[in-house]
């Protein structure tokens, strides 16, 4: 079997982190934001797995790295949700221009 | 050496009545401020006089001569092991001099206050004031320390203050409050200097400790500050005179003693206190306790004295012409301390040529006494009457017999007619002077034919002149006014008679002192001629005064505005330092120095405003800063920094 070259993996992860980003910065919906947001700690699980991969097939830092991540991209969700609970209670809305007395 | 620790107690029972007063005195002791002020002040002169007693009859003495003792020393500023300020108690004949003269007085003040100042509003603030005054008072007396001289020495200087402004609601008395504090102030900068100076060549601020330091011509010290000079002098020149700046700024010396006219706005009592017994003799009591330092210095010691000669012979000529009883005291005041000061001046340190000091030391001791008397006179003449004003008066004498009495005996007293205390230490200055300076002499011989002038002048005034155009029916006061009066009457008459040139010397050791009749004759003879011209001039109304005031003309009027002094203070303020200083200086204050700091927060606040656009409140644009700062660092030191 061919062996995918690293940059193509690399291509999917930017990709990735880059559709992220744009949700990040598109979207006015907290939710939608929280999953741009995981889009982008995935996109990096994929470079670390990768890089384990290819460049030391010998350790396993890489994937200890990436379940760390979803470990904490997990704990992470729950806290960002109880925050947007509490967002709603005060706010009835869940959109992030509603919430924007913290200015000068 | 026995033990004399309980000398503390004499300054600090006032300060506790000023502190108890002070605090809970308006709403608690209203009524009863009088008298707990006084009856502590009583065991303050009581502990003075078992002081005194021990001191110069049982263990004052050893082997001839009155020693200096140290009853108490405390460390309580420590700059170096060898420079530090120390609180300690001095015991020494003239500190146990000046404590049975301020407590007696004070004492007497604050029975007469109680009378004088009943129905006040602010009863016990008086009282509280009084007894920081006199707590002030007491330390300055017992500082061992130059430094704890200076601290109580302001001390002084503010609850004089706020004694002659407690009528605050008064124009008057506020600018007067205000002039005597900034007076005293300026020319207490000459003493902190003067301090400075002698404690930097001395190397330590303890009096004891300078004056054998500074005494001995062979001393390290000694020669660096003799040889030390600036513009001229020696610096032990410029320190002696310095502090004598400060000590004549308290006790009113020319030119400094424009305040002291003007003081007369507070209290009577308060005036019988501090301007005429206490505080103004603070000056006098500075020069003799470093007196042994100023006999060294042959030059400070001539300012001293023509300073004191001249603003005897000043104030007893403006004396003459004012027509405010209160301030014809004050000016007599000011020339009586001129006497001491220039007894002082006159003065060798020990033996038999120490008699100028002893003679100082017993004329402040009996000036004390009958001026005081004076005042308190006075101010229950004005309790009667309502007025400063000598017009307003006149024919009191029946209307106020013990009054009239108390007063006749104070003016004898400091006219200097024996056997009453103002002649012997009159004659004992006259006597030292005539030994030291002719010119001296003479001036005070011509003062001394003044001061029985003016006195009687005030006298008859007063007391005879015109028939009484007073109608009151309260009298002349409550006993608590008539008893001090009485008792220091017996005093005026009585203290010329204590041995004090065994007691209180230069040295320590008794000087034998005698009365010379015939050197007496000039002085009373030139007195009882004053007195006679007085008594025909204002025993009844007639127009001499208006002839002889015409007769010397301009003098007369220069006299009668001081001379003019205040003005020429307001002229070298007015017109010369406030535009020429004061107004640069404000100019570059409020331009330059507020200005560059004004800048400084203008930009700042302009900046923030100019950004603050930044800080949104969309956590979306928070999010792009930060990635555009990844981006921007990224590119940073991918590209650029390799």
């Amino acid at each position: 079997m061919n062996e995918i070259p690293l940059t193509h993996i690399l291509f999917v992860s930017t990709a990735l982190f880059f559709i992220g980003m744009y949700g990040l910065f598109t979207r006015r919906n907290i939710i939608t934001m929280l999953m741009s947001i995981e889009l982008m700690l995935n996109s990096v699980n994929i470079n670390f797995v990768a890089f384990n991969k290819y460049l030391f097939p010998d350790k396993l830092d890489g994937i200890f790295f990436s379940l760390f991540i979803i470990t904490i991209a997990a704990a992470e969700a729950a806290v960002a949700i109880a925050i947007i609970i509490n967002l709603y209670r005060s706010h009835n809305s869940i959109d992030v221009d509603d919430a924007t007395e913290m200015k000068f | 050496m026995s033990n004399y620790l309980y000398l503390a107690w004499i300054p600090l029972l006032p300060l506790a009545t000023f502190v108890l007063l002070g605090l809970f005195g308006r709403k608690y002791f209203a009524k009863t401020a009088g008298i707990i002020g006084t009856a502590s002040l009583l065991t303050s002169t009581l502990l003075s006089f078992v002081a005194a007693r021990q001191y110069f009859l049982e263990d004052g003495k050893v082997n001839g001569a009155y020693q200096k003792i140290i009853a108490l020393k405390y460390t309580w500023l420590e700059f170096s092991p060898n420079v530090s300020i120390d609180m300690g108690i001095i015991v020494d004949p003239i500190s146990i001099m000046m404590l049975i003269v301020v407590t007696s007085v004070s004492l007497m003040v604050h029975i007469f206050s109680l009378g004088y100042m009943k129905g006040e509003e602010r009863f016990a603030t008086y009282y509280a004031f009084l007894s920081l005054f006199t707590f002030s008072m007491l330390g300055l007396i017992l500082s061992s320390n130059i430094f704890q001289v200076y601290m109580f020495w302001e001390l002084v200087g503010v609850s004089s203050f706020l004694l002659i402004g407690y009528y605050f609601n008064k124009p008057s008395a506020v600018a007067a409050s205000k002039k005597a504090f900034i007076v005293t102030r300026f020319a207490d900068l000459g003493f902190l200097i003067g301090i400075l100076i002698l404690g930097f060549y001395g190397g330590t601020m303890d009096i004891s400790l300078l004056i054998e330091k500074l005494t001995v011509t062979s001393s390290a010290a000694f020669v660096n500050i003799t040889t030390a000079s600036f513009l001229g002098a020696s610096m032990l020149t410029w320190g002696l005179t310095l502090i004598f700046v400060g000590g004549a700024g308290k006790s009113a010396m020319f030119p400094l003693h424009i305040w002291l006219p003007d003081a007369m706005e507070g209290p009577t009592p308060v005036s019988a206190l501090i301007h005429a017994a206490t505080m103004v003799v603070a000056g006098v009591y500075l020069v003799a306790r470093l007196f042994p330092v100023y006999s060294m210095d042959e030059s400070a010691l001539t300012i001293v004295t023509y300073v004191g000669a001249f603003s005897a012979l000043l104030a007893a000529i403006i004396a003459c012409t004012q027509t405010d009883i209160k301030r014809v005291l004050a000016y007599s005041t000011m020339s009586q301390i001129g006497y001491m000061m220039f007894a002082l001046g006159i003065s060798k340190n020990g033996g038999e040529n120490g008699l100028g000091y002893m003679a100082s030391m017993f004329h402040l001791f009996t000036h004390a006494f009958f001026k005081s008397l004076l005042f308190l006179g006075a101010g229950s003449v004005i309790h009667m009457v309502h007025s400063n004003e000598m017009k307003d008066m006149g024919g009191l004498r029946k209307l106020m017999p013990v009054t009239h009495i108390a007063f006749l005996i104070a003016c004898l007293a400091i006219a200097g007619i024996p056997p009453f205390a103002g002649f012997f230490s009159k004659e004992e200055i006259l006597l030292a002077a005539f030994h030291a300076n002719k010119l001296i002499y003479g001036v005070a011989l011509v003062t001394a034919g003044l001061t029985s002038f003016y006195m009687f002048r005030l006298y008859f005034s007063i007391f005879w002149s015109k028939e009484s155009t007073v109608h009151n029916n309260h009298g002349e006061g409550p006993w608590t006014m008539k008893l001090p009066l009485i008792i220091l009457a017996i005093c005026a008459v009585g203290v010329g008679f204590v041995p004090f040139s065994q007691f209180v010397t230069s040295d320590g050791i008794a000087l034998t002192t005698h009365i010379d009749l015939l050197f007496s004759i000039a002085p009373v003879g030139l007195t009882l001629v004053a007195i006679l011209l007085a008594a025909s001039f204002y025993k009844t109304q007639n127009n001499k005064p208006e002839k002889a005031a015409l007769a010397f003309g301009g003098f007369y009027t220069a006299a009668h505005k001081k001379f003019y002094v205040d003005e020429v203070y307001l002229f070298i303020t007015k017109k010369i330092i406030f535009p020429l200083i004061g107004q640069p200086i404000a100019w570059a204050d409020k331009y330059i120095v507020d200005g560059f700091m004004l800048a400084l927060a203008n930009t700042t606040a302009k900046l923030s405003t100019s950004i603050k656009g930044l800080q949104s409140g969309k956590v979306q644009n928070y999010a792009l800063y930060f990635f555009g700062g990844v981006l921007a660092l990224s590119i940073l030191f991918i590209y650029i920094w390799k």
